[in-house]
């Protein structure tokens, strides 16, 4: 009686709390439609973004296609130091680091300036006319920009040489001249991108609470100190979760911004030539897989400590950080 | 509520002033470009200085539109737009959507997945190499399936599903619809403003399209619409095929490559007006946060 007893409470207690795996079955059944929406998307990430990370070892190889990554000889570290040791190399950190540093300290603060002068303005259709305006360019593509360019500044028919030609001036070869070239491509990018990086600022400043910038009038707070005390503070979490996402692509200089400015002006390629433009040439027109490889994980490696380590930085200072 | 002080004025002119001219300098060299691309070839011969043409002249556009490459080029980037921005649609919004669900197991291990592929780019050639052994190098698909979502977008798009309840999704199902019903009929039009703001996000994105035609796609045949234009801003004559307008019609290169421009703008320039008011929506980072 006694056996009995306690054989039906243990079923009991087995029926009440299944195990971990009858759970997850349980679970994964009545979800099914779920994760039937989510494939598509898994398997994406799983070809496209998951199988090129392991793809990362022909960097070690000398990967021949025909070989396949299986059968290809590994040589450890061969590539990274033709690499290192190649004069190129140099070149290339130089020309990255500086079209990168003058986007951190020129374009990178455009934006916020911008939307707390937008945020200042009184007259709406005035605002909302401005931002349209300087919408516009982030949905013109490279091919459209280098274009413009071309037309606002080349030595033969831009706008700017021929105005300079009309009131008797010399013309400059702002697009051929080597010196113009990192100051030409930044404000290409400031042109194209400043405007539409303004919409994240301009949300984050809409979220505050205008009560404050009443009860701050009231303590007789000038506007300069508004800006300051209010508007700033609510948007530096944005500046600063941007700012780390931007330190971790100081390598990334876009492609097809300095692809089109250099292949439309060989002159230039001495400042022009970049990792990305580096690893186009090598990999996909020269075929040296392995090789480009190599400078393609060097790049993310970098990437990735750096986002690692400002992250940490930010959330040292109490900031909240990316991740 | 603000103060109407004198050093509040200066200030208010200044901050006009400085927009105006921020203003002005993005549009004039897009203005300036429509202005050439009508020019009659005469007088852009003549003139050193055109700001505004005295005589309005299509032959730009006629000469370009004869041609092979660039209507058949056009074709191509409206299928990418089109076609691309539906599948990416789809499969960004179901995975989208399953993640925001609390309940989902291993919801936590995909998201991880996300951000890492978001912080960790393995780079081109490994890219490269998986489309190329798909199979997919001179196939139109190498330019959609690649790149139909991404994290970034998925996570954003999360944000927007995340506010709409469980309890919403419990009627509908005993209404006896299944989870696939209830995300088509009710989720989605629930965020139709969202999705236009992606939508309207990925359209541009297809239509741009440069770089992975460049690497992927070698038949000339196939090209979308920007690379065609690209190696028409260097050469239009060979970018014209068959007709060799330069010793025929006397057609200026510069006012033909700018109305090339113009034609690959006017289909983004003609819904920009439509989804403004989205932006703002689909923009924000808010929501990347757990």
């Amino acid at each position: 009686m006694n056996s009995h007893v306690s054989e039906v409470r243990a079923n009991l207690k087995a029926l009440q709390t299944p195990t971990a795996a009858k759970r997850l079955w349980f679970d994964l059944k009545r979800d099914k439609y779920l994760y039937l929406l989510a494939l598509p998307g898994l398997l994406y990430f799983l070809i496209f973004k998951y199988i090129p990370v392991g793809g990362l070892v022909v960097a070690f190889q000398n990967y021949s296609p025909y070989l396949g990554i299986l059968k290809s000889d590994w040589v450890g570290l061969e590539h990274f130091q033709r690499f290192f040791s190649n004069k190129d190399f140099i070149l290339l950190l130089r020309n990255t680091l500086a079209i990168s540093l003058l986007n951190i300290v020129f374009f990178f603060p455009f934006p916020i300036v911008v939307s707390l002068l937008l945020n200042e303005l009184r007259n709406m259709v005035f605002k909302r006319l401005v931002q349209t305006v300087i919408y516009i360019p982030h949905f013109l593509s490279w091919v459209i920009i280098a274009g413009l360019t071309f037309l606002m500044v080349s030595e033969s028919e831009g706008l700017i040489n021929k105005i300079f030609e009309a009131i008797g001036m010399d013309k400059v070869g702002f697009l051929t001249e080597p010196d113009y070239f990192w100051g030409l491509v930044t404000i290409q990018s400031i042109w194209k991108e400043a405007g539409w990086g303004t919409i994240i600022f301009l949300a984050a400043i809409a979220g505050v609470n205008p009560q404050l910038y009443e009860a701050s009038v009231m303590d007789g707070a000038s506007r300069m100190r508004q800006v300051w005390h209010i508007t700033l503070p609510a948007i530096r979490n944005v500046i600063i979760i941007l700012f780390i996402l931007r330190l971790g692509s100081i390598m990334d200089t876009g492609f097809e911004q300095i692809y089109l400015m250099m292949n439309n002006n060989a002159t230039v390629t001495e400042v022009a030539d970049v990792f990305d433009t580096y690893v186009f040439r090598a990999g996909i027109q020269q075929g040296q897989f392995s090789y480009s490889t190599a400078i393609g994980l060097f790049k993310s490696i970098i990437g990735i400590t750096l986002v690692t380590i400002a992250n940490k930085v930010a959330k040292r200072f109490g900031e909240e950080g990316v991740y | 509520m603000r103060s109407k002080s004198l050093s509040g004025r200066i200030f208010d002119t200044f901050n006009v002033t400085f927009l105006v001219i921020v203003s002005i300098a993005t549009f004039f060299p897009i203005y300036y470009t429509v202005v050439l691309s009508f020019t009659d070839p005469i007088e852009y011969y003549k003139e050193k200085l055109i700001l505004f043409p005295k005589m309005w002249s299509l032959d730009a556009y006629k000469t370009l539109l004869t041609t092979n490459t660039f209507p058949s080029a056009f074709g191509i980037s409206t299928f990418l737009a089109a076609v691309g921005t539906a599948i990416s649609l789809i499969v960004t919004s179901g995975l989208a959507y399953a993640v925001s669900r609390r309940r989902l197991r291993f919801r936590r291990f995909i998201m991880f997945l996300l951000m890492f592929s978001i912080l960790f780019q393995p780079g081109l050639i490994p890219s490269y190499l998986v489309v190329r052994q798909l199979g997919l190098i001179d196939s139109i698909w190498s330019l959609i399936l690649p790149v139909m979502t991404s994290g970034w977008y998925v996570l954003l798009m999360k944000g927007f599903f995340d506010s709409i309840p469980d309890s919403l999704e419990e009627a509908a199902r005993i209404d006896g619809a299944n989870e696939i019903g209830i995300w088509f009929r009710i989720i989605l039009p629930l965020s139709l403003p969202s999705l236009v703001a992606f939508g309207l996000f990925y359209a541009v994105g297809y239509w741009n399209t440069y770089f992975n035609a460049l690497i992927y796609i070698n038949d000339f045949q196939k090209w979308p619409l920007q690379v065609v234009l690209q190696n028409m801003l260097i050469d239009p004559a060979s970018a014209t095929g068959n007709i060799d307008f330069r010793s025929s019609k006397q057609m200026p290169t510069e006012t033909l490559k700018m109305a090339a421009v113009v034609i690959a703008t006017v289909p983004i320039m003609l819904v920009y007006p439509f989804l403004q008011k989205h932006f703002a929506k689909g923009a924000m980072v808010g929501s990347v946060k757990e």
